[in-house]
């Protein structure tokens, strides 16, 4: 295989990472936010966690795992992007920390104010988590600054432009909505019924901010940087996100759940399109900026890691996609039933 | 305050505390999978509580784990950008192959097993827990290969082009002895650190002889694994000495303190340094054991201290190339009398436990503050093998001045260091107080939800 081939191999492999990640771990954000909106008592606090409580962890290694590979397969681009949005990191850390543990530990003691703030600690650390996320990846989209020796020469500042707060606001939204829309699928009874009153508002918020963010993307020029232009990709998924809110006001749920899906999977195919063969533009100069040629591994680790994932990606699909299918059933809030 | 220095004791911070939590995953694991498993062939009510109870201990404490294992592999990253570029073709490919490997299957696994009881067949469900088992120590693995390679790098090649490290074949950084030697190290290790926790709780409760036929059978149990374990651990760490004999000279030499090259070499039993710590003012010593450590014989050579400094002078240029002994003589102490301590009470366990009744004794009240042996052991055992290769990131190919972002300013490493001390501080108040909770509250409260019995009230209008 041709080096250059194996070069945008791996920029799709980890772009498949990502959306999985956006996928996956959308809805665990969105419904870690809602949960102390949603869930009045205890029982329902902890059906709504259960809701995701057997897979969560599972979809965060989507994050860990994008993280190794761009790691071993680009790591112009890990070195620069990590060490240049540090404190946006670490504060996504600080996040990703407090969600985590408290999911754990939530209902190890049964006082009501330690339960409530670890709850509270999912919900902030859910937000903080995607909204950096999105800050970033909108920053990504934009162009940070970089110096000749592939060097970040901004700082937490540099990130916190209106575009960039644009994209995590819109991005906290999306998995807001993603996430009702999964408790839809796995809750009953009157929570269900709350769950879909929310998502219906939710909808209308997350359509004016998608709309604003691609319409800044555009007259900005933010757009199509790169050899490729997304085309149909971004108009499909404003349509997606549209027909959602008409299947959400249907109580169709399965349906605006597979819209909002769609939505997410398209805007990440619309990001790494839009500035493809670059990983990183410089606002410097663009002669700076990052690709997918100088910032990759060698062509033997390309070869290597590409055996590799070959052969363990299937299976990991398989085994997580089980899983989903073994906890199918809806969840109730009656406490017999509940697992703590 | 000098940048490298803040990011040094950050990774120190987040590395260490992080392997705090991480041995007893490892080790707990397969003892949990294996009462589990004498349950599922013999329906016998005792394993099955015994496998809820300290699988309630293994939860609490892989939660830890987790959350902090994210920090480890962003860091590298974020604080290390110049070392993550120089061997990024290298050191990436074991982080990834981790995650593909271990990480999916430990956290998926995990998930069935909290979950999936009633729910999925009875024996997917024990799957789940040696799955769970099996992929920790598959992530110890890989990880293990990733630092073996910077303490001893192999199948690579200095591009002279772009400046760094490129792979040149992948099964030697596979095989690399120093990485399996570390993993062996390490999950004999792990289940030495379970094996105490295990005698610890056990002891407490034998103590009170509350539940003596279910923590008498775990405190066996551990006090055997216990037992082969240490030895295990011994042998593994023996080999790694004379491993490091050959390949870390330096670092050998520093943690015995072993300043002039000689013939044979005498082990120090104590010595004391002068202020400067590149002198010895005093010391006790045994004649030729030093020499049989490094190559199983009383007579060979094992250079010292000052004649390697002037080799790596030669060598690499100018610059102070010997560890902070104090650090590696003394961790290298007390890792070792530790171990041999563990040692020796797990083999008076096995003993006392084959001839007969335990809970007479008084000493059970004390094996609570044993734990303090295997935490201590494990802390000093990665402070001695991190802090013995400086000033070496990667051993002979990058020093750690030359491997920090360049970019990061003092204030951005104040707010993070300072941010994860306060939130890895207050993790551990909570991890402990609800180990302790749960250790206390026994086998019957662990079956159930809480160990509380008030009802939980959230909003108030239950």
């Amino acid at each position: 295989m041709s080096y250059e081939f194996l070069q945008t191999l791996w920029f799709v492999l980890i772009a498949v990472l990502w959306i999985g990640f956006f996928f996956l771990e959308g809805f665990d954000f969105g419904v870690g936010m809602l949960l102390p909106f949603l869930g009045k008592k205890d029982e329902e606090r902890r059906a709504i966690i259960n809701s995701i409580g057997s897979v969560w962890d599972g979809n965060e290694v989507w994050l860990l795992t994008a993280g190794g590979a761009t790691f071993a397969a680009f790591p112009e681009w890990y070195a620069t992007m990590f060490s240049g949005f540090y404190l946006a990191l670490f504060l996504l850390l600080i996040g990703l920390i407090l969600r985590g543990i408290s999911f754990e530990y939530r209902s190890k003691d049964a006082n009501p104010a330690w339960r409530n703030r670890f709850d509270w600690m999912i919900a902030i650390g859910s937000f903080m988590a995607a909204l950096l996320l999105g800050a970033a990846f909108a920053n990504l989209a934009r162009g940070v600054p970089i110096n000749a020796d592939k060097m970040f020469t901004g700082n937490l500042f540099t990130l916190l432009n209106p575009y960039g707060l644009l994209g995590g606001v819109t991005t906290v939204s999306i998995f807001l909505l993603h996430g009702a829309n999964f408790l839809g699928l796995k809750l009953e009874g009157e929570l269900r019924e709350r769950v879909n009153a929310a998502a219906k508002k939710i909808w209308i918020v997350t359509s004016v901010l998608y709309i604003a963010l691609g319409v800044f993307t555009y007259a900005a020029g933010f757009w199509a940087r790169g050899i490729v232009n997304p085309g149909i990709v971004p108009i499909t998924a404003v349509v997606a996100l549209l027909v959602a809110g008409y299947f959400i006001n249907q109580k169709m749920e399965g349906w605006s759940f597979i819209m909002v899906a769609l939505n997410i999977v398209l805007t990440q195919v619309t990001f790494f399109s839009m500035t493809f063969p670059n990983v990183m533009l410089s606002t410097t100069n663009p002669a700076y900026s990052l690709t997918i040629y100088n910032a990759s591994s060698s062509q033997y680790t390309l070869t290597v890691m590409s055996i590799i994932a070959l052969i363990f990606v299937p299976i990991v699909l398989v085994y997580q996609g089980w899983t989903y299918y073994m906890f199918r059933k809806r969840i109730s809030t009656d406490k017999k039933e509940l697992v703590y | 305050m000098d940048p490298v220095l803040l990011s040094r004791l950050q990774f120190a911070l987040t590395t260490i505390y992080h392997w705090l939590f991480v041995p007893l995953t490892l080790g707990l694991g397969w003892f949990v999978a294996f009462m589990q498993t004498r349950y599922y062939q013999t329906k016998d009510e005792t394993w099955r509580k015994m496998s809820k109870f300290w699988g309630k201990l293994f939860l609490i404490n892989f939660a830890i784990g987790v959350v902090t294992g994210i920090v480890q592999e962003f860091q590298f990253g974020m604080n290390w950008s110049e070392y993550s570029r120089y061997v990024g073709d290298i050191f990436g490919a074991p982080l990834a192959v981790e995650a593909l490997l271990a990480f999916f299957m430990e956290s998926t696994f995990l998930g069935i097993w909290i979950f999936g009881e009633g729910r999925v067949p009875e024996k997917v469900h024990l799957a789940s827990i040696w799955l769970v088992a099996i992929g920790s120590n598959l992530s110890a693995l890989w990880i293990l290969l990733a630092n073996g390679w910077m303490q001893h790098p192999v199948g690579f090649v200095i591009n002279e082009a772009n400046g760094r490290a490129e792979l040149v074949n992948f099964f030697a950084l596979v095989g690399n002895p120093k990485g399996w030697l570390f993993f062996w190290h390490t999950i004999t290790d792990g289940l030495l650190m379970a094996a105490f926790m295990i005698i610890a709780v056990s002891g407490y409760h034998l103590f009170r002889k509350q539940n003596v036929d279910f923590f008498k059978r775990s405190f066996t149990i551990a006090s055997v694994v216990g037992l082969i374990a240490s030895t295990l651990v011994f042998l593994g760490g023996h080999t790694m000495g004379q491993y490091m004999y050959e390949n870390q000279p330096m670092k050998f030499a520093s943690i015995e303190a072993h300043w002039e090259t000689s013939q044979p070499a005498s082990f120090s039993i104590l010595t004391i340094g002068d202020l400067s710590g590149k002198r010895e003012v005093w010391s006790i010593r045994m004649p030729a054991v030093l020499s049989f450590l490094a190559c199983n014989n009383f007579s060979c050579e094992v250079k010292g201290v000052n004649d390697l400094q002037a080799e790596a002078v030669q060598k690499y240029g100018p610059g102070d190339y010997v560890p902070l002994m104090v650090v590696t003589y003394w961790t290298f102490r007390i890792m070792m009398t530790f171990g041999f301590i563990m040692m020796a009470l797990t083999a008076y366990f096995v003993w006392v436990s084959l001839r007969g009744d335990i809970t007479k004794f008084k000493w059970m009240k004390w094996m609570p503050s044993l734990l303090a042996l295997p935490y201590l052991a494990n802390a000093s055992g990665w402070i001695l093998t991190e802090m013995g290769r400086q000033p070496w990131i990667v051993y002979g190919l990058l020093k750690v001045q030359d491997g920090v972002s360049p970019n990061l300013t003092n204030v951005d490493l104040l707010i993070s260091l300072i941010g994860y001390t306060v939130v890895y501080g207050s993790l551990a108040v909570s991890m402990v107080y609800l180990m302790k909770k749960y250790a206390i509250a026994g086998p019957d409260a662990a079956m159930h939800e809480s160990v509380d019995v008030a009802p939980a009230l959230v909003g108030g209008d239950d």
